[in-house]
């Protein structure tokens, strides 16, 4: 309370004078009065009071003091003295401001992307708790389970508390303005009760409501319930229809609730598989777990594979070669965004370190201008705690106004990185919801704008305790200690430029990475392609399929601009290539190994539209129909797999011994059907004639842009059946552009890029800084040079040398240290190699002509110096 | 322990000067106790000062301006409800004090 006080009278100092001066004024007229009442004269009145009064102005300074706290009236006056200081430097000031709150911004930034991604838990009890299972093929790790198999794994398994399964997908709603596209996900009925999460309006499923016999029920997501139906409490036991099927809403999902691998669904509803014994095959469904306790996640993968092993003697036909995979749920939903991330943080942070050295050496050079200041400071009786305190309130005015800046940019930069995320992908990433100046995010940046102030006061503080103050007062001399903080001051621009090069080599090879991953060969040709992704009203009749697809492409093939049209039931290019398929070849005996194989069903115009490559015999003909014998076309992974030294033509496959062989009639070149940094996977295709679906992409080569051409297609679907949904328009360039793999390399290779820059900029002004600081101490030794008989052009030299022996030794380090940090981050590069010896000799070449450009301009001063001045200088 | 050091006994004295008098300025107070004390304390009126300026920022006393008899403007303080507490403790803590020394002085 009374401190308080204190500090408020701090700011109305001058009435307080006034009015202590007033009230010790009255005290002595009175006792004056009560004087000269007694018979005194009135000088005798005078002198008595002010000897019965004692030392008067030590009681005014005593009074005073009562009423202010004068340690903070000092450090205010720092304050000012420090504003006054800043202002009279402002170049300096705004530069280590800028270049600080550069540091800070980008750090900051960066981490709060990491907090949202990494750090903060996802939003269930007890997260670290929760796996994700998949079921293991030849062909990797993460593939669907079918229905059956979760039935058995959720009972034989003796490690998980509770195991559920889902599937996401998109479904027709039926609204009052029509069908629309709508996200969903179907679930077990412990999905919920599994994640720790529990609605928060209505119920949860209850067990046995996932039986095919139960009753169709659904459970709104939050926004869903707020957008859709206005937040309406009298939701609950509203009927809805999905797929033209009739559900009962039951529950409303909390606000804060995200579930990334399902991020869209806006309709949850109870999972009804069936339990026919041949539907084993039909892998379709993702599942997680809750560990029990105790129970460890490698514990529960042994057991899961025992598990997976068992079912696959039972089962081979549809088990056979399955494995069961157990991950962490975290793992599965970050785990591809953690390498990026670490990389972007580790850039960020040598930024930040680059920045703080930048300033450091600002700081230095100052403070050496600043020797005589000091020096009369103290010779007038500045105590050496007060300098220290003036040195190190400088140091935090600067690092807060930095913090201040800073923070503000990181705000900025983090929406404006938010909104270079494409829409669909901020979609698939609800974790980013609670992206912002968070309490995590605010700790770390008082944390390094503390770490700043502190750098910034010790620095002058350690130079002030290190130089002899009083000796500053002796200007002329240039001291030992003058050369061993200039050799610091050079010694941190080798650092700069070690640091700058570590970026700006990962820069370079992000950024070639990247091209090459543009520029990498996906099979076909993706300029002027346009996709759209229809689904018709469910049909049991194949006739109707085909008959509505033929219908599409006549009217889509009438188009203006339309040059050839297609049917596929899947798109390349996805972020995962799903849709596999166990096989067996005819007359090659198993010996209880399983083939397995991504397969697609293609229009007969497919591979001609895409312009793919046919390596060998024949693409589909339109009399490739369900009447005629099965036939298929591989592609030459396939093709070199499974008949290697081989040809595949001519040869027979089939799915299982009950299903009808197929004959391979083509081998096409390898078409990218995952995403573009994914290895190249054994692909087979086959007529859509002969397997049509309701549910395939529309692909258009157009003659123009094909963005002009989607509308009208879209259009077009809508006037031959307006039931037909259209899940997605895009363009195949956006959709490669807009792939998960394509903008982590892309926004990899650009913010590192810009790090670089940046550091880049910094090192040469830090050198430039240094270089010109030597020049004009060495000025003296110049004009003595000089009057010796020294050439210009040496002289030019001399600075020069300066300049070339710094790049030599940051150049040497920051090889080494790239080296390193190459390797790092080798996993992230794609086609390039960690030591790319272009990219090094780039990154030399440019370091070696900014550093010299920076050196030439103090060297070129120094050797225009008139050397009967330079001897003149102090 | 009861605090009883010798120095709060001015901050006593004028707290106690206040409670009986009421509102009373600064030269006003080393009257009172002089008077009251039969001369036998008198304050060095130079030290009075801090101490009330002191314990105003404490929230002991306040203070305003008002005109004395004779036509002067002086600075008059006024205990506080917080002050009140703070004297009766003051005074509780003195009377141990005194007993206290007493017993020192009285011992044999």
């Amino acid at each position: 309370m009374s401190l308080l006080r204190r500090m408020l009278n701090l700011f109305s100092r001058t009435t307080l004078d006034h009015e202590i001066e007033d009230e010790l004024r009255s005290h002595l007229e009175m006792r004056i009065d009560d004087n000269i009442a007694t018979g005194m004269s009135a000088e005798e009145a005078r002198r008595d009071a002010l000897l019965r009064f004692g030392n008067l102005s030590s009681t005014r300074e005593q009074t005073m003091e009562a009423d202010v706290n004068l340690t903070l009236s000092d450090i205010w006056s720092d304050v000012r003295f420090g504003w006054r200081q800043l202002r009279r430097d402002t170049s300096f000031a705004w530069i280590a401001i800028l270049v600080l709150a550069l540091g800070f911004c980008g750090s900051v930034a960066i981490f709060a992307f990491v907090d949202a991604v990494l750090i903060k838990p996802l939003p269930y009890q007890n997260p670290s708790r929760l796996v994700a299972l998949f079921e293991s093929t030849s062909l990797g790790p993460r593939f669907h389970l079918s229905y059956l198999d979760y039935l058995d794994w959720k009972r034989q398994n003796k490690t998980f508390r509770s195991l559920e399964a889902y599937d996401e997908k998109t479904v027709a709603l039926d609204t009052t303005k029509g069908k629309q596209v709508v996200g969903s996900a179907a679930v077990s009925a412990g999905f919920f009760r599994t994640l720790g999460v529990a609605p928060v309006l209505g119920r949860d499923f209850r067990d046995g409501e996932d039986t095919p016999a139960a009753a169709r029920t659904a459970i709104l997501s939050y926004a869903a319930w707020q957008n859709r139906y206005g937040g309406r409490i009298d939701i609950l036991g509203e009927a809805i229809a999905l797929e033209g099927v009739p559900y009962t809403v039951v529950g409303v999902l909390p606000q804060g609730f995200h579930f990334a691998p399902a991020a869209t669904a806006e309709f949850w509803t109870a999972l009804h598989g069936s339990s026919d014994p041949n539907g084993r095959g039909e892998h379709g469904l993702w599942a997680i777990a809750r560990l029990k306790d105790g129970v460890t996640a490698e514990t529960a993968s042994s057991d899961m594979a025992l598990i997976a092993r068992q079912l696959a003697n039972q089962y081979p036909d549809f088990d056979g070669g399955r494995s069961a995979t157990v991950i962490p749920l975290t793992e599965m939903i970050v785990g591809n965004l953690r390498p990026i991330l670490l990389l972007l943080l580790s850039g960020a942070i040598l930024l930040l370190l680059i920045a703080c050295v930048n300033v450091s050496g600002l700081m230095l050079v100052r403070s050496e201008n600043r020797r005589h200041e000091m020096a009369v400071r103290s010779a007038l009786g500045a105590s050496r705690a007060r300098l220290v305190q003036q040195l190190v309130t400088e140091g935090v005015m600067l690092a807060a106004a930095a913090s201040l800046i800073g923070a503000g940019a990181a705000y900025g930069t983090i929406r404006l990185l938010l909104k270079l995320v494409p829409l669909n992908m901020l979609e698939d990433m609800p974790y980013l919801q609670g992206l912002g100046l968070n309490l995590h995010v605010v700790a770390v940046a008082a944390a390094v704008g503390l770490a700043m102030a502190l750098l910034l006061s010790l620095m002058p503080v350690l130079r002030l305790s290190i130089a002899e103050v009083r000796s500053g007062l002796a200007q002329g001399g240039r001291s030992g200690t003058t050369t061993t903080w200039r050799r610091l001051g050079s010694n941190l621009v080798a650092l700069e430029l070690c640091t700058a090069m570590v970026l700006l080599v990962g820069a370079g090879l992000l950024g070639k990475s990247f091209y090459r991953l543009l520029h990498v060969d996906i099979g076909i040709q993706p300029q002027h392609l346009a996709l759209l992704g229809l689904r018709a009203p469910g049909t049991t009749k194949q006739e109707q399929d085909i008959a509505l697809t033929q219908r599409v492409l006549e009217e889509a093939g009438r188009l203006p601009g339309v040059q050839s049209t297609a049917i596929t039931r899947q798109v390349p290019v996805a972020n995962v290539a799903g849709g596999n398929t166990a096989f067996e070849i005819v007359g090659r005996p198993q010996h209880g190994t399983v083939y397995e194989s991504n397969d697609r069903q293609v229009g007969t115009t497919y591979f001609s539209t895409v312009q793919a490559r046919l390596a060998r015999g024949r693409y589909f003909a339109e009399t490739d129909d369900a009447s005629k014998p099965r036939v298929a076309i591989v592609n030459q992974t396939f093709a070199r797999r499974y008949f290697p030294g081989k040809d595949a033509l001519g040869k027979y496959i089939r799915y299982d011994a009950a299903s009808p062989v197929i004959e391979i009639v083509g081998v096409v070149n390898d078409i990218k059907e995952g995403p573009l940094d994914g290895e190249a996977q054994p692909v087979f295709y086959t007529p859509f004639g002969q397997d049509p679906g309701n549910s395939f992409f529309l692909v258009a080569r157009t003659a123009q842009d094909p963005k002009e051409v989607l509308r009208s297609l879209d259009t077009t679907i809508h006037r031959i059946d307006p039931d037909i949904v259209v899940f997605s328009t895009e363009t195949m360039e956006d959709r490669i552009n807009h792939t998960q793999s394509t903008y982590l390399h892309r926004s990899a290779a650009w913010l590192v890029g810009g790090f670089a820059v940046m550091a880049l900029l910094l090192g040469i002004v830090g050198l430039y800084g240094v270089i010109a600081y030597s020049v004009s101490q060495r000025t003296k030794e110049i004009g003595v040079r000089m009057a010796m008989g020294a050439q210009r052009s040496s002289i030019n030299e001399l600075i020069m040398n300066e300049g070339r022996r710094l790049l030599v030794v940051g150049v040497m380090a920051g090889s080494i240290c790239s080296l390193v940090a190459g390797n790092l981050i080798r996993k992230l590069l794609f086609g390039t190699r960690p030591w790319d010896l272009g990219i090094f000799t780039i990154v030399v070449g440019m370091l070696a002509v900014s550093t010299m450009a920076a050196s030439y301009i103090p060297a070129r001063r120094a050797a225009s110096l008139n050397p009967v001045e330079a001897l003149r200088t102090d | 322990m009861a605090k009883n050091d010798l120095q709060g006994t001015l901050d006593l004295l004028v707290m106690k000067t206040l409670l009986q008098v009421g509102e009373l300025h600064g030269y006003g107070i080393v009257l009172h106790i002089q008077r009251v004390s039969g001369d036998l304390l008198r304050i060095e009126e130079g030290s009075l000062y801090p101490a009330l300026h002191r314990m105003e920022q404490q929230g002991w006393i306040t203070a305003n301006w008002a005109l004395t008899e004779t036509n002067r403007r002086a600075k008059y303080y006024k205990l506080t409800p917080e002050g009140r507490k703070r004297l009766e403790e003051d005074e509780k803590n003195f009377e141990h004090l005194v007993k206290g020394v007493r017993a020192v002085l009285r011992y044999a």
